[in-house]
């Protein structure tokens, strides 16, 4: 979108202004001159910078700082440090330690008051990393802050950096999704629950998995009639208990069932479903019409890697991960000396997950710099601890993911 | 090789009583905790919260266990369960008590008619809440049905 003659602004993470001017966008953007920029570099000096203060980030600067590094960066896009967990009111599941039965706001809360109270801990939000770049001495990233009086360029030179940037929603493509009314299912828990905004009156549920479960009992909450979820696999692939909430609360859940176009008048005013057979084939004839003024895509993520690819993190395609990841060790370091990954950008898996990734890719990152607070025996507890939360059967999919990552880290692609 | 079956939970989201393990009608009549989480997914919070120890886990994954002769059917484990999968049950001689987790507004209230759904959000009749409690922004609601919807009822509709 353009706001005020800007192109390319995300305007889901833009706040309203008076006399703001927001407008649809269909071409590449031109910045216009008039808009001025502080092109002067401001410089900063840091031992560890953090890009993204979700569950990894926050876990990661916390737990460095606890290692005694005197000077970490956290930075975030966003105007509030937390990442996805602010958005999350359900309790999480997990073990005692890891904060289970809280609710992902209440740990945000909690993380970030910790975070804050750090001092060597410093947050820069609503400020993205535009370029990162890998030094002989340090790592530098350049940042652009957004600041009411016009943004400011920024420095950051580090030497060392962990990238927890988390992921991006998969999107399907169906005739009628560029229509008003289609969303990801982040995008709608952004609306009702960091915005207290309904994002419709009847809404359509596309994906099965935990994410779709959890947003369609979230917009229950909300008060927003969810018409069914639909889901193409032949099982639904979210908890059962998660599957059980919303079927007690009249939800149906359709199994081997996909969306095949969504039609309205400049408006989604409905969807046309179909069968799926065992090939994945629609099965002709099984069409059937849903009356809905939102659809919502619940359809898997994909790790941000793009810094990661920028400042030359080996990358590969795995697909129990959701895509191309940064290839690490089991320190959390990737093939960039003093450059590490945690969370989601290293595979798609949990919030309780990614804290302990985020642990230890902090504990990697100050025992390079040289802070080392029985960093060994820390390392151990929080691999096992992972390796815990990666053994049951909903755990398989993060663990082939981590034990391919260990393959291509050991020389290749051999399994 | 082993053959690919998709349980029937699986493709609904509705558990069956075959897919629990239940108490007998001496531990229903004393009023105990019935777990409806069969899946092994990594989450204790139950086993933690537990006063006497009636639930136990082998490791995180495991499925949660309940020994129905020690629960005392005290409640903490509804509150607590991510998952709200844990609803507490007494039998008792002309009606039962059924506890369950809600999270929805408004809080109800002690007396308030409300209508009772099954596990398929089906409506089975009207029933009414005789007891309300609040545990980190969770209701424990317990509401009076007959006995024979006892293992049927799993969710409320607030008139």
């Amino acid at each position: 979108m353009t706001v005020d003659n800007v192109p390319n602004v995300r305007t889901c993470i833009t706040p309203l202004e008076e006399n703001i001017r927001v407008l649809e966008q269909d071409r590449v953007g031109e910045l216009s001159n008039k808009k001025k920029f502080n092109r002067k570099r401001k410089k900063i000096d840091v031992d560890i910078v953090i890009v993204g203060s979700g569950p990894a980030g926050m876990m990661a600067a916390i737990t460095a700082a606890k290692q005694g590094v005197p000077s970490i960066l956290l930075v975030d896009e966003n105007h509030l440090i937390g990442g996805q967990l602010v958005k999350q009111s359900h309790k999480f599941f997990g073990s005692e330690e890891e904060k289970a039965g809280t609710r992902g706001i209440d740990l945000a809360v909690e993380l970030m008051e910790q975070v804050n109270s750090v001092k060597t801990i410093q947050s820069m939000l609503k400020t993205t990393i535009i370029g990162c770049y890998n030094g002989k001495k340090n790592h530098k990233l350049i940042a652009i802050k957004r600041l009411i009086e016009g943004d400011q360029l920024i420095e950051i030179n580090s030497k060392s950096v962990i990238f927890a940037c988390g992921a991006m929603e998969n999107m399907l493509a169906f005739p009628g999704n560029d229509l008003p009314g289609v969303y990801g299912a982040g995008g709608v828990q952004t609306l009702m629950n960091v915005y207290g905004v309904k994002p419709g009156k009847k809404v359509l549920m596309v994906g099965a998995g935990n994410v779709g479960l959890i947003v369609s009992y979230q917009l229950l909450q909300a008060g927003v009639n969810v018409d069914r979820v639909v889901e193409i696999l032949p099982k639904i692939g979210g908890y059962n208990v998660h599957a059980a909430k919303l079927r007690r609360c009249g939800v149906p859940i359709y199994t081997s069932h996909s969306i095949k176009e969504v039609y309205g008048n400049g408006k989604v005013e409905g969807a046309i479903l179909v069968a799926i057979n065992n090939s994945f084939k629609p099965i002709p004839g099984t069409e059937q019409k849903v009356s809905c003024d939102t659809v919502c895509i619940a359809v898997g993520l994909t790790p941000s890697i793009r810094l990661l690819e920028q400042i030359g993190a080996k990358t590969e395609f795995i697909a129990e991960a959701g895509g191309h990841v940064a290839i690490h060790d089991s320190s959390m370091q990737t093939s960039v000396k003093g450059v590490y990954v945690a969370g989601d950008s290293s595979g798609i898996e949990e919030a309780s997950t990614a804290m302990i990734e985020g642990q230890l890719a902090g504990i990697s990152a100050a025992t390079l710099l040289g802070y080392d607070k029985q960093a060994d025996m820390l390392k151990k507890k929080y691999r096992k601890a992972l390796e815990g939360f990666r053994s049951g059967p909903f755990g398989i999919k993060p663990k082939i993911c981590k034990e391919k990552i260990a393959c291509c880290w050991n020389g290749g692609i051999n399994y | 090789m082993e053959v690919l079956t998709i349980k029937q939970y699986e493709k609904t989201g509705i558990l069956s009583l075959k897919d629990l393990t239940l108490p007998n009608d001496e531990q229903l009549k004393k009023g105990v905790a019935i777990i409806e989480c069969v899946q092994e997914i990594p989450c204790d919070p139950c086993v933690a919260v537990c006063p006497v120890n009636a639930i136990s886990m082998k490791d995180i994954n495991d499925i949660p266990k309940i020994d129905f002769n020690k629960c005392t059917g005290c409640k903490r484990c509804v509150g607590i369960c991510p998952g709200l999968a844990i609803f507490v049950i007494k039998i008792r001689d002309d009606n039962a008590l059924v506890t369950l987790p809600y999270e929805f507004l408004p809080i109800p209230k002690v007396g308030d008619n409300i209508t009772a759904l099954d596990r398929a959000g089906k409506p089975r009749g009207n029933a009414k809440i005789v007891k309300v409690n609040r545990s980190n922004k969770t209701t424990v609601v317990t509401i009076e049905i007959e006995k024979d919807l006892a293992m049927e009822v799993r969710s409320i509709l607030l008139d």
